[in-house]
């Protein structure tokens, strides 16, 4: 279903992902005032691993299964590795979220907020007061939110299902001109 | 596009086989609302193809003219649009003026939808005596100033006084007032242009006052940024507690972001930052303050002795009728006088008529729609500020974006949009635009100005040296 609008876009996305990954990397290292996911750091994520190890590998042991349930309310579900922050797994496996992490991981917008249940939300890593001051600006602000780039995939979290909240534009009738295959 | 084989998606397929030819689509302005709004036709209209203009040679409208130096994070929106302008079906023409150089229905002849996504490019004024004296500026030109947008390079403000005054408590206010006193190491890494970093090197501007006509729960500015000027170093916030007494329990059941915000400024007013009172007890030089001033509405600039420039300003002092956002200030009679060389007045953007073929409301200053559909013509769209008005953050601009290019699919696919007429597209633009002796400036052209301003920057040890000189830009492309 999402997978025709992949295909079309594959070469848009190819590149719009090779540079996010880059500066979300860049901004890691060079910009610490501004609170990049701690994930990063404590990983030593690279700009090249994601591509290299490829999404569809899943002989590591460190890989965790995530859904996301996005505006058109699909599914959709990927193995992420564990230490990558939501917003990596949904640009390193080009799921299909519109808008998703706009400022690349810096804190800086909330377009990368996503809902969680009540019981995993509790279990979540604290909140920092630069998180919040973002949500605050977040569509669809709920008690259980928190945004993808400053949450980091853990062990536990294997069959994790997030939610991307609708917005104003979301309550309209979704019509994909170009999306004929969708079933 | 690659793919075209067998392993071509359903719906290219279909666009390659399908006799209706591919629907042509315009977008004028290239800030975050034009990007944004392509960005998403392009992502789910596997066949339209997107043209977009632009008045300026460069793009990224507000991005790069707008978004304050210190806030690199935000520019990082660049990289998306970047990807958006090099994809196969997607087209930047700059240094091409929609309503002069082709009109509207110029372009409404050469493409079947035309999305009008070109901001708010003036700003509202105080309408009071001593507006225009030297040393009173609108923040739009300050803004422009420091980020180097052409039309505002030699502004050069007149920063000898210790007192500046910004009337206006929008994020714009604070981004104003943060470039006033940051310490200059910090601005030396941003992209700020070297002349404005010169003039702050020699500023002598040490307290900035924000002035509003309403109260503390009004302010338009968001946590982030309040947060950020509380947190700058060498600066000290004098907020008065007095003003945010009982709000406490008034913001208890407020939304969230109200109430976080209102708490962040109690919890700062009443606050005795350690080190200032150490650094005043041992007699250390006063450091640079600023503050937040509620209730004061502005009535007169007031002149020097000779007339000459801004030495101050007359306020009166105003109560609030009804309470929240819908609140009104209303003048109590008492006046107050304060000391200040340097106004700066950030009461809000505004947008202008494009072109007479467009309906345009000049009482709320937007183009009448719904959806972003213009009212009563066909064919023609709006997003970002010209549709809803000059507020919000990249969030709303790229919802609201999202929002009118929904519109145009649907009027696409619902046959709306009759897509069956060929239209040339910039086929036609480019006719046109030959004859008047304009000459565009491609997507391929920007980049070889953007690797002169990195070049440029690099020996600096800054991400760019921005060209303020539209004539140079062009010259770096051999126009």
């Amino acid at each position: 279903m999402a997978h025709s609008i992949l295909g079309l876009l594959r070469p848009l996305r190819r590149g719009l992902n090779g540079s996010k990954i880059r500066l979300i990397f860049l901004c890691g290292v060079t910009e610490q005032h501004h609170s990049p996911a701690k994930c990063w750091s404590e990983r030593g994520f690279s700009s090249t691993q994601g591509f290299q190890d490829g999404p569809e590998e899943s002989s590591s042991k460190d890989q965790v299964t995530v859904h996301f349930i996005n505006r058109d309310g699909e599914r959709l579900t990927t193995t992420a590795k564990e230490g990558e922050s939501l917003l990596e797994v949904v640009v390193n496996h080009n799921l299909a979220i519109d808008g998703f992490g706009a400022c690349e991981g810096t804190l800086a917008c909330s377009t990368c907020h996503l809902i969680f249940d009540k019981d995993t939300f509790q279990k979540l890593d604290a909140i920092s007061d630069e998180e919040l001051d973002m949500l605050d600006l977040a569509y669809g602000l709920t008690d259980t939110s928190r945004l993808g780039c400053q949450v980091c995939v853990k062990k536990w979290m294997d069959g994790l299902t997030v939610r991307v909240p609708m917005d104003v534009s979301d309550m309209r009738k979704q019509l994909e001109v170009g999306k004929q295959s969708k079933q | 596009m690659a793919g075209a084989g067998g392993r071509a998606p359903l719906g290219l397929r279909r666009w390659l086989s399908s006799p209706a030819p591919a629907p042509r689509v315009c977008v004028v302005g290239s800030g975050p609302a034009g990007f944004y709004t392509a960005q998403h036709i392009l992502k789910h209209h596997g066949g339209a193809l997107v043209d977009i203009y632009e008045k300026l040679p460069v793009p990224f409208g507000l991005v790069r003219f707008g978004v304050a130096p210190d806030h690199p994070e935000v520019k990082n929106v660049i990289n998306t649009f970047t990807q958006t302008a090099r994809s196969e079906r997607c087209a930047y023409y700059g240094n091409v003026t929609v309503g002069r150089d082709v009109t509207v229905p110029e372009l409404q002849q050469a493409y079947h939808a035309v999305v009008l996504s070109y901001g708010a490019e003036d700003n509202r004024v105080l309408g009071i005596p001593g507006e225009n004296l030297p040393g009173v500026y609108t923040a739009r030109a300050f803004v422009g100033w420091y980020n180097g947008l052409p039309e505002n390079r030699d502004l050069k403000p007149d920063l000898s006084c210790e007192t500046a005054l910004i009337l206006g408590h929008g994020n714009v206010a604070l981004d104003i007032a943060r470039i006033l006193l940051s310490p200059l190491q910090l601005l030396r890494k941003t992209d700020i242009t070297d002349s404005s970093l010169a003039a702050l090197a020699c500023s002598k501007v040490k307290r900035v006052w924000l002035v509003g006509r309403r109260g503390p729960l009004q302010v338009a500015f968001t946590i982030k940024e309040l947060r950020e000027m509380i947190n700058l170093p060498g600066a000290r916030p004098v907020l008065d507690p007095a003003d945010f007494t009982g709000l406490e329990s008034a913001v208890r059941d407020a939304p969230r972001p109200r109430k976080r915000l209102t708490e962040l400024m109690i919890k700062t007013a009443l606050e005795k930052p350690v080190e200032m009172q150490a650094a005043a007890a041992a007699g250390a030089a006063a450091p640079r303050e600023w503050g937040l001033k509620f209730q004061r509405s502005p009535q007169e600039v007031l002149p020097s002795a000779d007339g000459r420039r801004a030495r101050g300003i007359r306020m009166a002092l105003t109560c609030l009728e009804g309470s929240g956002d819908s609140a009104k200030a209303v003048p109590t009679g008492a006046v107050e006088e304060l000391e200040c060389g340097l106004v700066l007045s950030s009461i809000g953007y505004r947008s202008l008529p494009l072109d007479p073929a467009v309906p345009f409301d000049s009482q709320h200053g937007v183009i009448p729609n719904s959806s972003g559909r213009v009212q009563g013509v066909p064919g023609l769209y709006c997003s970002g500020w010209v549709k809803r008005g000059p507020t919000g953050v990249i969030i709303t601009t790229m919802n609201d974006s999202f929002d009118t290019a929904q519109s145009v699919l649907e009027d696409l696919q619902g046959g709306v949009l009759d897509t069956s007429p060929p239209r040339e597209g910039f086929g036609l633009v480019e006719s046109i635009l030959r004859s008047r002796g304009v000459r565009p400036v491609s997507f391929s052209d920007w980049e070889k100005i953007d690797a002169a301003e990195v070049a440029r920057g690099k020996a600096a040890g800054k991400p760019r040296e921005k060209i303020v000189d539209p004539v140079e830009m062009l010259q770096i492309i051999g126009h």
